[in-house]
């Protein structure tokens, strides 16, 4: 019984940094500046469905590049000897080590017009490629900062998995396709969906990757957002309604999610 | 008018780009001379308040102030301090959003302030800044007149300019063909220079080119003329490369675009890192840019404010000032112990008769228009969503919902067995 109250730190934090401020803003999203109730803000947000659609389309497609990078990734890691794991892992983790700002910066000297790759391709005779301030731009951006995201929860469901039971099942006839898609993915289903989670969230609400690499000639939420509270038109209402639809279209993304977590996976 | 995106700016420090303009070793001789013969006229009257201790806050936007750090320069706020016994309390902003924020918050006091035009006209108009007693500040006298009454505080109650600059068209010369003479807004619209041309990630300044172009007044509210303005940026952005702010830096100087419009006393940094870049002032007229000294009206010690202003305002220290910022000024004296070649440099002193007649001020929008801005700008720049996007991600969804219909179905079957 004692153990409930450490959580107690935790229970404030929760309270006073992610409750209140989330009621709050329901609250801009629902008044106007006089503080009347008004609903004008969140419809406001349907004008904006393309930005909508686009931002939870390019996120989606940079969460599945990850998926598919990350996935045999995490597997060869932690099939691995246990002391080059720790090595690898750190590999994996060097770039966040570095401020995400930064390494944003460097993908727009790299990917340039007059850019490094654009400078090597010139120099065996390709012409230059226009890459930056592209949408494929943007993905790739979304890619490189969020896939340590996905490869760590995807190794620390792995590396759980025992080896004998990949033994068992070639034993047992089982082909390596079969292994993998009837062994080893459901298996990691928790690890996929939390992995899943841990790159599309951000992904949908950056706005500095569709800037810098993006160009900023085609708007994500993020950007959206940002441009309420730092803009000109300065109007936190609309932004918090922006942030609300966000959060339920997160939500509702989640939910069908959680439909793959399988409690009772283990019975396959 | 540094509009630093604040977030970015840290990043660009650290990988230590030079923001603002490197002194010749001429210039620096003579700073050092001005450093031991500073020259104040009349010194009774920073001397009232010698032995009462007091101390002004003054918020400025960061390197916006001689601070003595490069060898010769003057430490303007020691000076202050030495002259008149007034502790400065010497604190910085990067946006005039974040002032804003500051004062209407109401958390701080603030004593002398530095904003930038349309922000002066809408803290007179929610009565954050307070009028000045120019009785104090007879320094003023030096302020040229194109720099006085101007729209954004038409009387001159509330403010003493401080700067300006204009906004112009960076381009690079070895591409570009047209004289420097002729180069106009309308070369931004050119199919020529197609993926070749940055634009301003800023509604204000991107419509002011619009504005212009149209014949529009650079403060129009009328909704006819916003939407006409963002037809013709709507028109430009298929030709557009990027809409950058300070992005502008590095993108001109490695040689990534053609063309982009900025402001002038940030061009010249650009110009310093790539000799193949010039910068033209369009001759159908521009944006005249303003920052300017303001007393908050929460301010404790206003006559000591004043002081410090009209400290601002002497000739050599307003000198020292604009030899550091590099920005423009507008104060007589200051002009003309200028170097002859940054007096006649046209990127940072267009003649005077241009500034007259074809340049303006922003002021405050009200609500409505900046509202109608803001929404016809996000509309410009989202316009160009795939038509196939809505499909292909309402086929998505539902295929992703049925799988999991499906999949809990078989589950269920199985769970009967």
């Amino acid at each position: 019984m004692k153990l409930k109250y450490f959580s107690a730190p935790y229970l404030v934090w929760m309270i006073v940094f992610i409750l209140v401020p989330l009621l709050m803003i329901a609250y801009f999203a629902f008044t106007t500046d006089g503080g009347d109730f008004t609903i004008r803000n969140v419809s406001d947000v349907g004008q904006y469905a393309n930005i909508f659609v686009r931002s939870i389309w390019l996120s989606l497609i940079a969460t599945a590049i990850c998926l598919v990078i990350a996935y045999p990734v995490a597997f060869i890691l932690s099939r691995m000897d246990k002391h080059k794991q720790g090595t690898m892992l750190m590999i994996v983790m060097l770039p966040m080590w570095m401020n995400f700002l930064l390494r944003t910066y460097a993908w727009m000297t790299l990917l340039g017009n007059n850019g490094i790759i654009n400078n090597m391709l010139g120099a065996v005779g390709l012409g230059p490629v226009r890459m930056i301030n592209t949408s494929g731009a943007v993905v790739l951006g979304m890619v490189y900062n969020y896939l340590p995201f996905m490869i760590l929860p995807l190794y620390s469901v792995m590396v759980k998995i025992d080896k004998s039971l990949l033994e068992a099942a070639s034993d047992l006839g089982c082909s390596s396709a079969s292994t993998l898609f009837r062994v080893v993915v459901p298996l990691t289903m928790p690890g996929i969906t939390s992995g899943i989670t841990m790159v599309f969230v951000p992904a949908i609400s950056t706005f500095i990757i569709s800037r810098m690499l993006g160009g900023g000639s085609n708007l994500l939420i993020g950007d959206l957002i940002e441009m309420q509270f730092l803009g000109n038109a300065y109007n936190p209402h609309l932004g918090a309604a922006i942030s609300l639809v966000l959060m339920v279209i997160i939500l509702v993304i989640m939910t069908v999610m959680n439909q793959f977590d399988p409690d009772d996976q283990v019975l396959i | 008018m540094k509009r630093k995106f604040a977030l970015l700016a840290a990043v660009l420090m650290s990988l230590s780009m030079t923001i603002g303009c490197s002194r010749s070793s001429k210039n620096s001789e003579k700073d050092d001379d001005s450093a031991q013969t500073l020259t104040i006229e009349d010194k009774r009257y920073y001397k009232r308040f010698r032995n009462d201790g007091i101390s002004i806050n003054v918020y400025n936007w960061g390197e916006y102030i001689s601070d003595g750090a490069d060898e010769g320069t003057l430490d303007v706020n020691a000076e202050f301090e030495k002259l008149t016994g007034i502790k400065v309390n010497y604190t910085n902003y990067a946006t005039n959003e974040e002032l804003y924020a500051k004062l209407k918050g109401g958390g701080a006091s603030y004593d002398v302030v530095i904003p930038s035009d349309y922000m002066i006209s809408k803290m007179i108009k929610e009565k954050l800044i307070q009028p000045l007693n120019m009785e104090n500040i007879p320094n003023y006298k030096y302020i040229m007149d194109n720099y006085r009454d101007l729209a954004y505080d038409p009387e001159n109650a509330y403010s003493v300019p401080y700067t300006w600059g204009t906004v112009g068209i960076i381009y690079n010369a070895e591409e570009i063909d047209t004289p420097k003479e002729e180069i106009d807004w309308d070369i931004l619209w050119n199919e020529k220079y197609k993926d070749q041309i940055l634009m301003f990630d800023n509604p204000r300044d991107a419509f002011a080119i619009a504005e212009i172009m149209l014949g529009y007044s650079l403060n129009t509210e009328d909704p006819a003329e916003l939407k006409a303005a963002a037809d013709k940026l709507k028109e430009q952005k298929s030709i557009v490369q990027a809409y950058v702010m300070d992005e502008v830096f590095d993108k001109m100087a490695a040689g990534e675009a053609l063309l982009a419009p900025y402001y002038a006393g940030d061009a010249l940094t650009i110009l310093e890192d790539n000799e193949d870049l010039d910068f033209a002032v369009p001759k159908s007229g521009t944006n005249l840019f303003v920052d300017a000294m303001c007393i908050p009206a929460s301010a404790k010690q206003k006559e000591a404010a004043e002081m410090y202003i009209n400290f601002m305002c002497e000739p050599d220290i307003a000198y020292a000032n604009i030899d550091y910022i590099c920005y423009s000024t507008p104060h007589s004296a200051a002009f003309e112990m200028l170097d002859e070649d940054v007096r006649s440099n046209s990127v940072s002193y267009p003649d005077s008769e241009f500034i007259a007649e074809k340049t303006d001020v922003f002021v405050n929008l009200s609500d409505d228009a900046n509202e109608t801005m803001s929404q016809l700008w996000t509309e410009m720049k989202s316009e160009t969503a795939n038509k196939w996007f809505v499909p292909i991600f309402l086929v998505s969804c539902i295929t992703i919902i049925a799988f999991v219909l499906i999949r809990r179905h078989n589950k269920r079957k199985k769970d009967i067995f």
